[in-house]
């Protein structure tokens, strides 16, 4: 079957360090938990059994940063909110990504006011912005998986240099 | 207005030449900045109004005279009755005497009234601001601050406002 007929006895599989290392960090993220409004209900119905986010190998989220490596910004952030959401960032280990999830988190959605930061990415770099007032379940899988997609092509030379 | 509030407005017209109004069938008493201590007292510990069960303040921009209204609700569990008092201050910088110390309810309200509308409470024990960041500029609420502080991006001016966007660095 599969991939024991075709290596035979040799079991020894040829292929690039950076294929082999890209491919098991698409396939164990730890997200960080950052519900702020009503996308996070949309998140939480994401991690459930009816849409089942473990599919895609994050079926738990972490409540502490030094824990994760995906930061699911779910939700308007409040100018007060920003210098601790920036301080969990920092704690974040690398590789890290941030998927500003909702309307709100990407460009301020419908609070474009004194008190509201238009866009996390004022705050955070941002990797993938999913659009929807809050989007479905569907859509912060499909953004999950761009992501994959995304950390798939990384190069080790550019995140050497990102880290420097 | 309630038959027993009558004798309580009618002493805060002879006593303080407070101004009466009436909004549909409740009380207000307008009265001068340096009074509203005197004023708080003789009602709380005069009449029972025990409870401060509301502090706000009102922008009537552009008017300067007076610019805001600062409105205390005080309600008296005693009586059942309910009563407003609102103190006109003018210009953009207006100081008023705290109420904390006959009611310590006051405090954070004050604060507040000073967060959104910029009026100072002279005596304050803790003069901060309690909702916006502390280095935060201007008062929300008032009727001069501006409204939303970001351009709507369309596809004509996108590349434009986008590189005037504040975009964090990694």
């Amino acid at each position: 079957m599969g991939v024991e007929q075709k290596l035979g006895n040799m079991g020894v599989v040829t292929t690039t360090l950076e294929n082999v290392v890209n491919w098991s960090r698409t396939g164990a993220m730890w997200p960080m938990l950052f519900g702020l409004a009503c996308c996070a209900i949309e998140m939480m119905a994401a991690q459930a059994a009816h849409y089942d986010m473990s599919r895609f190998g994050m079926e738990l989220m972490r409540a502490s940063p030094r824990q994760s490596d995906l930061m699911i910004v779910a939700g308007r952030v409040s100018k007060k909110m920003g210098p601790v959401l920036r301080r969990l960032y920092d704690q974040m280990p690398e590789p890290k990504w941030v998927l500003a999830m909702g309307d709100c988190a990407s460009c301020g959605g419908v609070f474009n006011n004194y008190a509201i930061y238009q866009g996390v990415d004022e705050v955070v770099p941002v990797d993938i912005y999913v659009a929807g007032c809050p989007p479905r379940p569907e859509a912060l899988i499909h953004g999950v998986l761009t992501l994959h997609e995304k950390v798939k092509g990384d190069k080790f030379k550019d995140l050497a240099a990102d880290i420097k | 207005m309630d038959k027993s509030l009558e004798p309580i407005v009618k002493q805060l017209q002879e006593k303080f030449g407070a101004t009466y109004e009436e909004f549909r069938g409740e009380a207000h008493c307008l009265v001068k900045p340096e009074q509203i201590i005197d004023v708080l007292a003789a009602l709380r510990d005069g009449h029972q109004f025990e409870l401060l069960s509301a502090q706000t303040a009102v922008d009537y921009y552009p008017q300067t005279s007076p610019r805001f209204h600062v409105i205390y609700q005080l309600t008296s569990l005693a009586h059942n009755l309910s009563v407003q008092v609102r103190v006109p201050v003018n210009g953009d910088q207006p100081k008023i005497p705290t109420a904390t110390r006959l009611y310590q309810s006051a405090n954070w309200r004050e604060r507040e009234i000073f967060d959104m509308f910029g009026i100072e409470f002279e005596g304050h024990p803790d003069p901060r601001r309690i909702l916006m960041p502390d280095g935060s500029e201007g008062h929300p609420l008032r009727k001069d601050f501006p409204l939303g502080y970001e351009e709507p991006q369309f596809s004509f001016n996108f590349d434009e406002i986008d590189l005037r966007k504040p975009y964090a660095k990694e």
